[in-house]
């Protein structure tokens, strides 16, 4: 299991323990600022946070040694942007310049150093050197149809989900909110939506099974079984048990299919996670009871998990990096938009509330062991 | 030759002591500051070079128009101020 967690809040960042006596928040740093997400890789054994600092800009830190202490290294920078920019579809134009490092994932194991950030407004960026320096994946941005994509809960759109294939370092799958999922197999030289059977109810009737408009809010696969991915998408859940070329609707899972976050089992592609909410319009849980819903059978049926989560005007919302999983598949952490952070140790059947109030929490991450 | 201020909040996060170097447009100047702490470069712009969203740069009292080429004019004596906008929180 993993003893670690690494939370992200809009007010710093904070490394959450389990000791003998249970878990505890042991350290917080960068604390007053904006901690949008955070990684540990596994391969070298480096920490990254990415910091918005609002007023000055993203930045993106790295640590040596577990935390104590902290280099700011390079961001994602945009090219500058050509006088004769071609517009997005709607006639509007996009700044070319960071907002949010909104997906942050290490390339594959044959790759040390490798590192791939999503970002809003949209960009795709790779990093070979450890995050010192960063290059946009042109491909993807001058595609002809990522003029199409738009901001879902933004300005403008972000990319939210970036999956490598452990069988596979040039192959990368990314989501996009909104602009669908898409397709390298060819290390991002060309790029193919996959958004086959996802459907957005958001749009005009007609246009509601266009794939490069879909919200998938987070898009997640089985690391043993990688054709099998969740997503949580703006409008439900989908599956896909072809490595993303289609997508299946799951249209019951307990009290609600809306919500940001799924988690997968690391060994079951069958068990996923989610976290409802009454819809779009109303984010918050349905009749203000926390519930995590979990399947073990591929989306057939669902179990809704309620003990240990409050089940009393509870208006928390979990955002799509914010449900985390470890290596055992026992352990799972989700952190609230209240402050809110939970832990199971059994799989969702109960959970412990580690604390009440903590900062507005936008992500969770179990600190990986070499396996 | 102008002088060049900074929020005490960016004091925080890179050095930026209160500078003077040549420079006869907020972009000139700027660059020269920036020539000498690279770094502070992407606290200030963004990088297509404009000023960031939420922040603000006066010269001797007057807010700069030209936000994205730098392009108002400064004197030897000027003094500069690089700030946060409130609008950004």
């Amino acid at each position: 299991m993993n003893d670690t967690l690494l939370v992200s809040t809009r007010k710093g960042l904070f490394e959450v323990r389990h000791h003998a006596s249970g878990w505890s928040v042991d350290r917080a740093s960068f604390i007053g600022d904006n901690v949008t997400l955070a990684l540990t890789d596994v391969r070298d054994g480096s920490w990254y946070a990415a910091i918005d600092h609002g007023h000055f800009g993203a930045k993106l830190h790295r640590s040596e040694d577990d935390g104590a202490s902290w280099v700011e290294v390079g961001v994602p920078e945009y090219p500058p942007k050509p006088k004769d920019e071609d517009l997005q579809a709607d006639g509007r134009s996009i700044p070319w310049a960071l907002q949010v490092i909104w997906a942050l994932e290490p390339g594959g194991a044959d790759r040390p150093g490798e590192l791939w950030a999503g970002t809003i407004p949209g960009g795709l960026f790779r990093s070979r050197d450890r995050g010192e320096t960063w290059e946009l994946v042109e491909s993807l941005w001058r595609h002809p149809e990522r003029r199409r994509w738009f901001g879902g809960g933004a300005d403008y759109p972000g990319i939210h989900s970036v999956l490598v294939d452990p069988r596979d370092s040039a192959r990368v799958l990314v989501g996009v909110s909104c602009g669908g999922v898409w397709e390298t197999t060819d290390d991002g030289e060309t790029w193919t939506v996959r958004a086959e059977g996802m459907r957005a109810n958001f749009m005009p009737p007609d246009q509601a099974g266009d794939p490069v408009i879909q919200d998938p809010h987070r898009v997640v696969a089985c690391p043993v079984d990688f054709d099998r991915l969740w997503a949580q998408h703006h409008c439900g859940i989908w599956r896909s048990e072809d490595g993303a070329r289609t997508w299946v609707e799951v249209e019951e899972a307990g009290p609600s299919t809306f919500g940001f976050a799924v988690a997968v089992h690391p060994r079951d592609p069958d068990t996923a996670y989610f976290v409802p909410g009454i819809s779009d319009q109303r984010r918050v849980p349905v009749d203000g009871r926390m519930v995590v819903t979990r399947t073990r059978d591929g989306g057939r049926s669902f179990d809704v998990l309620r003990k240990g989560l409050p089940q009393d005007h509870a208006y928390d919302i979990v955002y799509r990096h914010a449900l985390d999983i470890d290596q055992s598949g026992q352990r799972l952490a989700l952190g609230s938009t209240t402050g809110n952070l939970w832990i199971t140790e059994d799989a969702g059947d109960s959970f412990v509330n580690i604390s009440a109030h903590l900062p507005p929490i936008y992500a969770v991450h179990f600190v990986p062991t070499r396996c | 030759m102008p002088t060049v201020h900074f929020t005490a909040n960016l004091q925080r996060h890179v050095a930026c002591p209160t500078t003077t170097v040549e420079g006869a447009t907020v972009g000139e100047v700027l660059a020269a500051v920036f020539d000498q702490n690279p770094r502070l470069r992407g606290y200030v712009l963004d990088e297509q070079g404009a000023v960031r969203k939420h922040m603000n740069v006066f010269v001797d009292g007057q807010q700069i128009r030209d936000r994205v080429g730098l392009g108002d004019a400064v004197t030897p004596a000027s003094e500069i101020y690089v700030i946060q906008a409130l609008s950004g929180g």
